[in-house]
């Protein structure tokens, strides 16, 4: 068998900046001033910001040593669900950094920016072409921004008919932004459970669509990794009491190529490229949620919307029932340059990559499911979630599980989400791990299990290999200590 | 976590579905959550509760619960309105966990319907439902 990626090393400490800190220091030389100096007005001077005074070798050093202690995709597994940490092509950095992309400002006269309005054109007519829906705007920054458009396309379409709608439904199986979205919009989350099988029943929803539902939220595959079997007949009940179907498409990765969202009866779908499409995310990194609609609702979407006329792109504000800007400039630039790398770099084999990530995630649901209790035994989509009850009798929560995952390399996977199973761990390996690499996992996940029974306390007191030691989060979040 | 048969259930209170526990006294009713509540949640950090003189429909959610965890729902047992909140959990949400019955009390409420209180269980009924939950 292959050795673990974790092991024992020599590992550097690093003070904080502040520690580092020597009064004088300095980084940089500023030019020679060549202005006269001016008083500052009494309102906006005060004590200046308590600014360590640092070498640039001093930074240089501490962050590199931070990024030694760091884990990313690029270093292993990452099989964190719900997020789609796949692997990202360096070709998409590649391309974004081609200094006609990277160099562009924002403010460039559109004569002169056509490269980069006709590559925003572009990808927008690609994700019709994989979502089946019909018009796009790539402005919302993230996940959550493509949810609140969703949303306020939702109120003005019943408002341009007149009616005036309160209530959106919402499983308890989607994205917990789902609710939030709503309710930011100013609409009343009504909550619908999932059945015994994990997906919704139509009669379920069926039980709470009126005159006063403006639409359903349905994130499809859901988040327990399954995909919304009725989802054909939830849209026609909510279509028939005249609301309007919203899909999350966070969890895209499992049905590109494969699922027709127009057809399924989807009146709305965001993605997220910095999952699905390959960019760089988390640690707040940027992100880029397009909104994507049928034909009826095209009027509604953000302006300022890319037209083509006569050959030339420009941006039109000429869409007097669009709800209005939602993004400084066009949304994140950079992230859509990447995704369009991406979609073009895979072509038709973007059907092979949710193929292959469906098959990842069975392939770790049927290996782990006699040492991980498995909820609902049946063919999952591009992730699997089990719980902690095995192990419940040596009293081994799921946290101290992952925990001890981190000694064995990997990075745990998400855990205590989605909130319908008790102790959840949801598991998303993503098309790019090989055959081996799963198998990996597989073992170490059962090399844990094993311990779970064997020796409890180890994985109480885990991780014992990394840099930082279990943490006491119970004092981090009662006394948080927010300065430097 | 406490296997049921280590859960301290004081046979002198009424316990409601979603783990809240109610304790008349005199005119009015004193809230908390339960030692099973507290203990599946974790170490509590964040207590928000409502603000006294709002009042609340029986089963509705009057606040939350933060741990380290998850964050639940404070569903309100009776209807009523509220006359007093433990102002202590501010500083130390942690009494939720250490003495979930005593120093780590919520709510007190002034019911409006004191039939509601016959609707809850008492700690038998109450441990009978957790042996089916679990």
């Amino acid at each position: 068998m292959r050795e673990f990626p974790g092991t024992t090393g020599l590992v550097f400490n690093e003070p904080l900046l502040w520690e580092k800190a020597k009064k004088g220091r300095c980084g940089m030389s500023l030019p020679r001033r060549d202005v006269d100096p001016a008083p500052l007005d009494d309102d906006l001077a005060g004590d200046a910001p308590d600014f360590p005074d640092l070498s640039e070798v001093d930074v240089v050093r501490h962050y590199t040593r931070l990024s030694q202690w760091n884990f990313a995709v690029d270093l292993g597994m990452y099989p964190l669900g719900s997020c789609t940490m796949k692997y990202n092509p360096k070709i998409n950095e590649k391309l974004a950094a081609i200094p006609g992309f990277a160099g562009a400002h924002p403010l460039l006269p559109v004569e002169i920016a056509q490269g980069a309005l006709r590559l925003m054109f572009e990808l927008e007519r690609f994700l019709t072409e994989i979502t089946g829906l019909d018009a796009v705007s790539l402005q919302p920054a993230a996940g959550a921004q493509g949810e609140l458009a969703g949303m306020l396309m939702i109120h003005a379409f019943h408002k341009s008919k007149g009616s005036h709608r309160t209530k959106i439904i919402v499983p308890d199986t989607a994205h917990g932004t789902n609710p939030a979205s709503a309710a930011l919009c100013g609409y009343v989350p009504v909550k619908v459970r999932s059945n015994d099988q994990g997906i919704l029943s139509p009669e379920a929803v069926a039980a709470v669509t009126d005159e006063e539902t403006a639409g359903i939220m349905i994130t499809n595959p859901n988040t327990l990794g399954l995909f919304e079997e009725n989802i054909s007949q939830i849209a026609r009940i909510v279509h028939e009491k005249g609301g309007l179907v919203y899909c999350d498409g966070a969890n895209m990765n499992a049905v590109m190529g494969i699922v027709d969202a127009k057809k399924m009866g989807v009146d709305i779908q965001h993605l997220n490229l910095h999952k699905t499409f390959s960019t760089p995310h988390g640690a707040g990194g940027p992100g880029s949620g397009p909104v994507c609609v049928t034909e009826q609702l095209a009027r509604f979407l953000p302006v300022p919307r890319i037209v083509q006329r006569n050959g030339q792109y420009a941006f039109s504000e000429e869409y007097p029932e669009s709800i209005g800007k939602l993004h400084a400039f066009y949304g994140n630039f950079g992230v859509m340059i990447k995704a369009y790398s991406y979609i073009l770099t895979m072509g038709p084999q973007l059907k092979r990559v949710s193929e292959l990530a469906v098959l990842n995630a069975n392939y770790v649901k049927e290996k782990l499911k006699s040492v991980l209790h498995l909820p609902h035994d049946r063919p999952c989509m591009h992730e699997c979630v089990f719980s902690d009850r095995f192990q419940k009798d040596h009293k081994i929560t799921t946290l101290d599980m992952v925990k001890r995952l981190m000694d064995y390399g990997f990075h745990p996977p998400t855990i205590y989400f989605p909130l319908v199973v008790e102790g959840a761990i949801m598991i998303e390996p993503t098309e790019t791990e090989s055959k081996e690499d799963l198998d990996l996992f597989i073992d170490a996940f059962k090399a844990v299990a094993k311990e779970a029974e064997q020796a409890p306390e180890l994985l109480r007191q885990a991780p014992g290999r990394c840099k930082v030691k279990r943490l006491d989060e119970t004092s981090a979040a009662r006394h948080p200590c927010l300065s430097g | 976590m406490k296997e049921l048969g280590e859960l301290n259930l004081p046979d002198d209170l009424r316990y409601a579905e979603d783990h809240e526990w109610v304790r008349l006294a005199g005119d009015k009713v004193v809230v908390g959550v339960s030692d099973y509540a507290q203990d599946r949640l974790g170490d509590i950090t964040y207590v928000e509760i409502p603000q006294v003189g709002d009042a609340f429909k029986k089963g509705e959610s009057c606040g939350t619960l933060e741990s380290v965890k998850a964050v639940a729902d404070l569903f309100i047992p009776l209807s009523g309105e509220i006359l007093a909140v433990n102002d202590a959990l501010a500083e130390s949400p942690g009494l939720v966990n250490e003495d979930p019955y005593g120093e780590g009390w919520i709510l007190e409420v002034k019911p409006l319907n004191a039939a509601e209180l016959d609707e809850l269980m008492d700690s038998d009924a109450y441990l009978l439902m957790l042996e089916r939950l679990e």
